[in-house]
């Protein structure tokens, strides 16, 4: 297949696409810091009891029944199915806090002989906040480790600028689940540390491409440069999200409740690292006014070998 | 151009024939199985016991396997998980109390791939079901404990050498001793520092007093070895139990992970694990008045204990104790050849049994009690001085005189324990025994119980998922990359393949849901390298290049980005692993297998492929389809 080689001008776009990302940085931040992420179980500690019955379940009986044995503070939601329920129990200061699963489960027995105790996630408070700070540390130790092979593998301004499409990603993910509350939970964590190598991997990419050609063409409009490169890894960008985007669209629909949210979150987060490894990059570079110069190969120093 | 190296053919089809045949097991399913071994460690099962158990599943009309003696336990297959259950129970009461009889998969991979060491991977709790606890240890009630008897060990010492002090106290890490003056104190100084030799001294001060601290690497060698204790005590637990391939292994400073696969009933398990029983055996003194036992205030040297089953009667005991329950080797539920009651036989340590032959010999016609003391711990939130919310821990104690009998001879290494109510306690009370006393009280600070059938639909969830994602790549790169696409497809088979097999063949691997999540993202994200590669060829094929020439170059040009690409996220997979836990671990270990994999299949794998179909004619292709 010899296709004419593509030729859109993406840069004519990338103005207004800008303030699109910078605004939508900006509200995710916000997001974050007002509304906060819905964590988890595995960070806010608690029980997660998940029972299945051969018949739907109501909602209201098992609410009812729960709240008369004391745990009125239970979520109580379908889990997948009707005939699944998800009981979430806060965290309790008393002394059988471990054993609110058990608890929880003989109560909801005794309306319904036929359940099943499907699973029971107990986290005590304290290993939660660890979990918790685990996992920021481990998240910002995954960002510190790209910066640092990044800043090792590229001039600075490309550097800044893959490191700074990885961030966007990063905070426009964490912001849509601060948005739609969507629970943050491990799986969720891995998701988007996976997501940290995916994103710089996109970026890589095309700031290979464009460090390339502006080293290869003799052309010195930085525009049309940047404009050439995404071009030309514009179909290998496209086809590798659409792949990625493929298999995560499985895990969406056939992976079950438990990896749910860790496809919504490598969905999201795959678009937008698609478009941040062309626009934003680019953009970054444009402000930082990359020319030529910036990747002129310095003249070796002569070094007099005598004597 | 060049010829492509032959040897990397080889390299390739030898990994693939490798990781394959390692791969195989996986094909077999595990067949439900029970396991019986002698309860005694290293105890064979003898044959006259296999025959017993495959007799009594006949009896009860449930087909089974032969039984195969696998270690030193005897496997015996059964057709599906419901006479599994009801054989699990058939065997137990079969064969009684030398044996314990576990629930147990038996792999069921043909005997030449076990030869050469094949497996099927180790599938997480998430996948075949189980309950996964984490155990904290209590630190503080260690110290405390060792620091009281240091303080007993204090007052001997200063008695022994004969140095008159007024007190002896202990707080927190600190152990004080004062006395009435300068000359006591320095009297007492030697000896004190050489009975006690894990507190560090401090320099003599203007008061008559010495003050002990504990030093760092004493604390941290208690505990350790308050940690390394429970996890042995724990696995003896675990292993009383009865289940198959549990995990107990220490982690962190001061915790410790039990797993237990296919234990459905997580109530039992948490109620063994749990429970921090010990007994003491101390002397009994009958001189208190009821008048006094009744007021409770004990004289000095004594403790007033409720006697458990008899409402208001309270026992005066020695506060030193002959012997504890960590010198128990052994204890065995038995009944008393008179009258039939429930007892349990206890064998001490050579330690315990000294000590115990010299107090029994003085006291011969006085009685002994058994004390049993069940520990209990908490976690509370509790709000500290400064308005925070902390966690603390407290530990509720359960004391209770279980036995009183008078010494009638001088006891040494063997005695019984008798008083106790009913069958089911005695053999309790020598599962406890025997699986040792925990060096300090445990809690349960996380726990996850995955039931089985959860653990099924996992495997098929992620299965499936795998399967529909896989053949949407699988299409979509043949759409667009013609031969090359087709080409990268069997370089994905193939990876998938070696995924398999290299899981299998790494012993720790296990596989959890999100693993399989990890092998079908790395699906997706595999392809990439070769989307990088097929792209640069068709733009070397536009820039005029020859075939040949394009596909020496593609491979060339694309694999410093591809290199990039993947560092990237390998680094990924090892922060992931060395932050995450379990399930979470699994995701990257897969993720982090499946990029070298994929790397390795995706450029030489794919480029081995081309070469064959257009590099090996005489003549030139003149076009390629992609």
């Amino acid at each position: 297949m010899s296709k004419a080689p593509m030729n859109i001008n993406f840069m004519a776009a990338r103005k207004p696409l800008g303030i699109l990302s910078l605004a939508l940085v900006v509200i995710s931040v916000a997001l974050l810091l007002t509304r906060g992420l819905n964590l988890g179980l595995d960070f806010t500690g608690g029980t997660t009891v998940v029972v299945k019955s051969p018949v739907d379940v109501e909602l209201s009986q098992a609410r009812d029944d729960l709240t008369e044995a004391g745990f009125g503070d239970a979520v109580v939601q379908h889990y997948g199915s009707p005939k699944e329920v998800n009981i979430r129990v806060a965290p309790k200061d008393d002394a059988d806090a471990d054993k609110v699963g058990q608890n929880v489960f003989n109560v909801l027995k005794e309306h319904n002989a036929d359940l099943e105790l499907l699973k029971v996630e107990f986290v005590g408070p304290q290993v939660g906040d660890e979990l918790r700070d685990e996992s920021g540390t481990a998240m910002l130790l995954a960002l510190g480790l790209m910066m640092l092979y990044v800043w090792f593998r590229f001039s600075n301004k490309f550097g800044v600028a893959t490191v700074l499409a990885l961030f966007h990603d990063v905070i426009i993910v964490l912001g849509l689940f601060a948005l739609i509350q969507w629970p943050f939970d491990l799986t969720v964590l891995a998701a988007v540390l996976a997501l940290i190598g995916y994103s710089l991997n996109d970026s890589i990419v095309v700031a290979d491409r464009i460090r390339e050609d502006f080293r290869s063409t003799r052309q010195t409009d930085p525009v049309a440069i940047i404009n050439g490169a995404v071009n030309q890894t514009f179909t290998r960008t496209i086809n590798t999200s659409v792949t990625t985007l493929l298999v995560l669209v499985a895990l969406y629909f056939f992976g079950g409740e438990v990896m749910r949210s860790f496809s919504e979150a490598l969905l999201v987060g795959v678009a937008v690292g698609t478009y941040s490894s062309i626009y934003v990059v680019s953009n970054i570079l444009f402000m930082m006014k990359v020319s030529k110069e910036d990747f002129m190969v310095p003249e070796p120093e002569e070094v007099d070998e005598m004597p | 151009m060049t010829r492509y190296p032959r040897w990397k053919f080889f390299l390739l089809l030898a990994a693939l024939v490798v990781c394959g045949l390692y791969a195989l097991p996986n094909l077999y399913p595990d067949a439900p199985a029970i396991q019986v071994s002698h309860s005694e460690a290293g105890g064979e099962v003898s044959d006259v016991a296999r025959q017993r158990v495959l007799g009594a599943l006949d009896d009860a009309g449930l087909s089974h396997g032969d039984g195969e003696i696998v270690g030193s336990s005897l496997l015996v297959r059964m057709g599906d998980t419901e006479a599994q259950l009801r054989a699990k129970d058939i065997a137990a009461a079969t064969l009684g109390d030398n044996y314990v009889v576990a629930l147990n998969l038996a792999a069921t991979t043909p005997q030449w791939l076990r030869d050469i060491g094949a497996s099927p991977m180790n599938l997480g709790l998430d996948l075949r079901g189980g309950v996964h606890f984490l155990l904290q240890v209590d630190m503080d009630s260690v110290v405390k404990s060792r620091m009281e008897a240091w303080e007993g060990t204090a007052k001997l010492t200063l008695r022994d050498a004969g140095v008159r002090y007024r007190a002896v106290s202990v707080d927190g890490t600190t152990l004080t001793a004062t006395f009435g003056d300068q000359v006591a104190a320095d009297a007492a100084r030697a000896p004190l520092r050489q009975a006690l030799d894990k507190l560090a001294m401090q320099p003599a001060g203007d008061s008559p007093k010495i003050v002990m601290t504990l030093n760092e690497t004493a604390l941290k060698e208690m505990q350790d070895y308050a940690v390394d204790q429970n996890r042995t005590a724990l696995n003896k637990r675990v292993n009383e139990l009865g289940v198959a391939e549990a995990v107990v292994q220490r982690q962190g400073a001061d915790r410790i992970v039990v797993q237990l696969p296919g234990i459905q009933d997580a109530a039992t398990a948490r109620r063994i694990l749990g429970r921090t029983a010990t007994l003491e055996f101390r002397l009994v003194d009958n001189s208190v008045s009821s008048a006094r036992l009744r007021s409770g205030m004990a004289p000095p040297g004594l403790e007033f204990f409720p006697f458990k089953g008899q409402e208001g009667r309270i026992v005066a005991l020695n506060k030193s104790s002959i012997a504890t329950g960590d010198q128990v080797i052994d204890a065995k539920m038995g009944f008393d050849q008179q009258n039939g009651q429930p007892e349990v036989n206890v064998t001490l340590d050579s330690d315990g049994a000294r000590r115990m032959q010299r107090v029994t010999g003085k006291n011969v016609g006085n009685p002994m009690g058994v004390l049993f003391i069940e520990t209990k711990t908490d976690v509370k939130k509790v709000i500290d001085e400064d308005g925070n919310s902390v966690d603390q821990m407290t530990s509720s104690t359960d004391k209770y005189v279980i036995n009183v009998a008078t010494i009638q001879s001088t006891l040494g290494s063997r005695f019984r324990i008798t008083g106790l109510d009913n069958p089911a306690e005695a053999s309790e009370l020598a599962l406890l025994l025997r699986a040792g006393s925990l060096a300090a009280p445990v809690s349960i600070v996380e726990e996850r119980t995955v039931g089985p059938s959860l653990g099924a639909e996992n495997i098929e969830a992620g299965l499936k998922s795998m399967a529909l994602g896989l053949s949407l790549v699988l299409v979509f790169m043949i759409v667009w990359y013609k031969v090359f696409g087709l080409i990268a497809n069997v370089a994905l088979l193939g990876n998938l393949v070696i995924i398999v097999g290299v899981m299998s063949l790494i012993p720790g691997a296990t596989m959890t849901l999100p693993g399989i999540a990890g092998i079908v993202l790395t699906v997706g994200m595999a392809v990439d390298a070769n989307v990088l590669i097929f792209e640069r060829i068709r733009e070397d094929l536009r820039r005029g290049l020859s075939p040949r020439q394009a596909i020496e170059e593609g491979y060339a040009r694309a694999f410093t980005t591809i290199l990039d690409a993947n560092i990237t996220t390998l680094i990924v997979a090892v922060i992931l692993f060395a932050a995450g836990t379990g399930s979470v671990q699994g995701f990257a270990v897969t993720l982090f297998i499946g990029i070298l994999t994929s790397m390795f299949t995706a450029i030489i794998g794919t480029r081995a492929m081309a070469e064959m179909i257009y590099g090996r004619g005489a003549r030139a292709p003149s076009k390629l389809s992609i």
